[in-house]
């Protein structure tokens, strides 16, 4: 390891920070004026690079090569902007008023829908662009060659860095969307029109994550993980660099960009005897240097802290303990359930979808845990489930453990990962806490996805069967139910527990519950383990009732199934989430894994529940009833 | 219609604040160029009030109108560019904003037909001098009586026909309120209408016409002022227990 390679990647670490920069600074600007987190920022960046690569050809062959590649980035910038306003006066208007859970959904139903958009109009493969020109040379740099457009881009972040904070300092626009970001409402009383500035706003922000995209034209091919994955680096870098500031932005993009360059520079490193690839382990530098920076400065390198924010939407109807009917209706269900591996001689496949449904019903209720009762929507809880799935396969598998113990590890694994990340989640709230959450899922993906020794990397980890007398499939369902409903159990005593109403007291009113005597922290730490060790016991039930674990399973996308679960059933009630967890699972069965675009229409249906229940699904449907009544 | 056409008229106005109804069936007018006071206990409903008239939260009225246009229909950034000044309680001082860039937010041109005076912000600067001394502050920097002089300020440089001023006094040191009440009545001898809430009716005595108490959301008294009544007067009138003397 040479002076000189780690100068090298340190100048290559300027040109990625540039990227994370434009993508962050868009998603903060919006923030800070809509309020609304853009879930769907990523997929923006994604669109800017699939327009570059497409317009840049175009364009060349109509007006030459460096017009068009010039022209493509540029065209692909007003574009994004352009479909940006486009989604701001269609969707976002609609929904400023919403419960910022639906506004994240909303958002993030966009990533789906632009996904499966860009996957029908691009098609799967990746597509590369053009190179620069004039740019496409390089420098000799310390004994290597350093590309000129790498240089280039290292120039552009500071230099939009510079744009930006002349638009905001010495504009009128700039003056506005400062001044909306403190009191939107005082904007309005001095008789600013909030919805043309909120659709400048969110065309600007767009535009920049477009443009931020289309410039990668040269460094790397248009594909569809794009979206995911930026936005997950995002989020890394508003955190760290506190939502609303450019600046901080800029500062922890180049921080992130450095320690990632950092060890992709050091490659093998020996220690202890262990050989590490640090060049793998970018994305748990990625995760310490948040770390270090949320415990010393806990609202990141430039932010302040939010005020308490009231709630909005309806408030929560109080939670009743069932009554005898409902006692003997759940008994029923129980019932019902247990018999149906009665009926596998004539129905086979019915315990298998049972199964499926019984692993959902504890991973949607252990997600409720969190949503109802503890007013934290996680968007990463796919984490936990994973971090179960993988530890109970490694434990089957390479150590050969029985299968009670190895469903033991599975759960250790998934609360001992929840513990660690809960710490720092639950110092933050509402939209913050929904994207350290994501960000915590996008690295265990990655770490699954990478770790290629103990995970099985891409392919994942084969061959977690149960032994008996679990391995017949109403034995292994049986098992299954019965880790189900001591878990529903245990979550329905802990929400009528003095911990339950803490935990309560805290989502109602940080404030209020904090002068009562209620560690609110604490108390979300806690439950956010609980829940996380749950999850991981739902993991656990489904790597051996899959046989195997992947990625794949683990993936965002199930994350927001547990989201769409527990919405479709209802946030305020604990029997929503079993019942939007059973009709989900159905749906997937019978309908949605049918077409290759079922995310996207995953995502039409939670922008159509948003749309027609703005407020929520249970209070839409509790002023249907009133309204009949 | 005459002269004396109510500027604002308001009729049976009920507001709320999120699920709570806070104003019950409010009734009251404010003719062009006068000041008229809003009195009552913390609570009582006057910031409601003042919001539910710049469209801040949710209401509804037989009639809310402003020179006879409809208010109720129209988004609060619409019902500013009709001529309503708001001054908030706690003033929402963009406090990342300089002087400059706070009243520059609230410039609007003055309508052609207005025969009020022009607020330019040298006008307000010859206002409120101590505000063209600190031009390049931050509104965070600045004191309580500072922060309300510009939110005054920024509500004039809007040219507005009515200013609606909620606690202009809360907060802020004696000799500020003093400042405060010869600003306030140099802008009503200027022909601009007033309608100001305070807790303490010193000011709103000194300057206003008529009085409007409420307690809890409903109208309970209303204190005329009939040719050369004096305080004290307004101020009995004003006095809890007192029926209405309409």
């Amino acid at each position: 390891m040479s002076f000189e390679a780690l100068l090298f990647q340190a100048v290559n670490g300027f040109a990625s920070a540039s990227g994370l920069f434009l993508v962050a600074a868009g998603l903060s600007i919006i923030f800070g004026v809509t309020r609304i987190v853009n879930m769907a920022h990523g997929s923006f960046y994604m669109l800017g690079l699939y327009l570059a690569v497409t317009l840049a050809p175009l364009l060349g062959e109509a007006f030459g090569g460096a017009l068009g590649f010039w022209g493509g980035i540029l065209g692909a910038a007003l574009v994004t902007a352009a479909l940006g306003a486009l989604v701001e006066v269609v969707l976002l208007r609609r929904i400023y008023a919403a419960p910022e859970l639906y506004q994240l959904l909303a958002t993030f139903a966009l990533l789906l829908i632009i996904n499966d958009a860009a996957l029908a109009f691009w098609g799967p493969e990746d597509i590369l662009g053009p190179r620069a020109p004039g740019l496409s040379g390089s420098v000799e740099f310390l004994g290597r060659r350093l590309p000129d457009y790498d240089i280039f881009l290292a120039l552009i972040g500071p230099v939009v860095l510079v744009a930006l904070h002349m638009l905001l300092t010495r504009t009128r626009f700039g003056r506005l969307i400062r001044a909306a970001t403190q009191d939107r409402e005082m904007v309005a009383a001095l008789g600013i029109n909030e919805a043309v500035l909120f659709t400048a706003v969110f065309a600007l922000g767009t535009g920049i994550a477009g443009f931020g995209g289309a410039l990668q034209m040269a460094r790397e091919p248009a594909n569809l993980a794009l979206d995911l994955s930026v936005l997950g680096d995002a989020f890394v870098v508003v955190v760290v660099g506190g939502m609303g500031s450019i600046r901080g932005a800029y500062l922890a993009a180049l921080l992130v960009a450095e320690v990632k360059a950092l060890c992709t520079a050091l490659g093998l490193v020996e220690l202890g005897g262990f050989t590490f690839n640090m060049s793998r382990l970018t994305l748990v530098a990625e995760f310490l240097v948040m770390a270090v920076v949320l415990v010393i400065r806990p609202h990141g390198l430039f932010g302040r802290p939010q005020p308490a924010q009231a709630r909005r939407g309806e408030a929560e109807a109080p939670l009743v303990p069932l009554g005898r009917t409902g006692r003997l209706i759940a008994l029923a269900v129980l019932v019902c359930f247990a018999a149906i591996p009665l009926f596998s001689a004539v129905a086979s496949y019915a315990p298998v979808l049972a199964l499926d449904m019984v692993i959902a019903a504890l991973f949607a209720a252990s997600l409720h845990l969190l949503m109802g009762p503890g007013g934290l929507a996680s968007f990463g809880h796919a984490a936990y489930f994973g971090l179960g799935a993988y530890g109970t396969a490694y434990a089957a598998t390479v150590l050969g453990l029985p299968t009670p113990l190895a469903f033991g590890v599975g759960m250790a694994t998934a609360a001992a990962g929840a513990v660690l990340f809960g710490w720092f989640c639950v110092r933050l709230e509402g939209v913050y806490f929904a994207m350290l959450t994501l960000a915590f899922a996008q690295i265990v993906w990655s770490i699954a996805h990478q770790w290629e020794e103990v995970t099985g990397g891409s392919n994942g980890l084969f061959g977690v069967w149960p032994d008996p007398p679990f391995d017949s499939a109403s034995g292994l369902y049986l098992a299954a139910l019965g880790v189900t409903v001591l878990g529903l159990v245990l979550i329905r005593r802990l929400v009528f527990a003095p911990f339950g109403l803490a935990l309560r007291a805290g989502r109602d009113s940080r404030l209020r519950a904090e002068a009562l005597g209620i560690a609110v922290d604490r108390v979300r730490w806690l439950a956010f383990a609980i829940a996380g060790t749950l999850c991981g016991a739902a993991g656990g039930l489904f790597a051996f009732a899959k046989g195997s674990i992947s990625p794949e399973a683990i993936s965002v996308g199930r994350s927001i199934d547990g989201l769409v679960m527990v919405l479709l059933g209802g946030v305020h009630s604990l029997m929503g989430p079993l019942l939007g967890a059973g009709g989900l699972t159905l749906l997937q069965d019978m309908v949605m894994r049918e077409s290759p675009y079922w995310r996207g229409l995953l995502g039409l249906i939670i922008l159509l529940i948003v749309l027609i229940f703005p407020s929520g699904l249970a209070a839409g449907l509790r002023r249907k009833r009133g309204s009949a009544a | 219609m005459s002269a004396t056409t109510p500027l604002l008229q308001i009729e049976g106005l009920n507001a709320w604040y999120g699920e709570a109804q806070i104003l019950f069936g409010l009734t009251l007018h404010i003719a062009p160029g006068e000041a008229v006071a809003l009195v009552g206990r913390n609570g009582a409903g006057k910031s409601t009030t003042m919001k539910a008239i710049i469209g801040l939260v949710r209401r509804q009225a037989r009639r809310l109108t402003l020179g006879g246009a409809d208010l109720l229909a129209l988004p609060t950034h619409a019902i500013a560019r009709l001529g309503v000044g708001y001054v908030p309680e706690d003033r929402h001082i963009f406090a990342d904003l300089t002087v400059l860039e706070n009243l520059d937010l609230g410039r609007r041109q003055r309508p052609a037909d207005m025969t009020l005076p022009d607020w330019t912000t040298d006008a307000v600067f010859d206002l409120f001098p101590q505000l063209a001394d600190m031009r390049g502050r931050l509104g965070g920097q600045m004191s309580g009586g500072e922060q309300q002089m510009l939110a005054v300020a920024r509500a004039l440089v809007g040219n507005p026909s009515l200013l609606l001023l909620d606690e202009p006094s809360e907060g802020v040191a004696p000799i500020v309120v003093e400042q405060m009440t010869r600003a306030l009545a140099r802008l009503k001898a200027g022909g601009l209408s007033l309608l100001i809430s305070e807790q303490s009716s010193d000011l709103c005595a000194a300057i206003c016409d008529r009085a409007y108490r409420i307690e809890q959301g409903e109208l309970r008294a209303h204190g005329p002022r009939t040719g050369q009544a004096s305080e004290t007067s307004l101020k009995a009138a004003l006095a809890p227990g007192n029926a209405p003397t309409r």
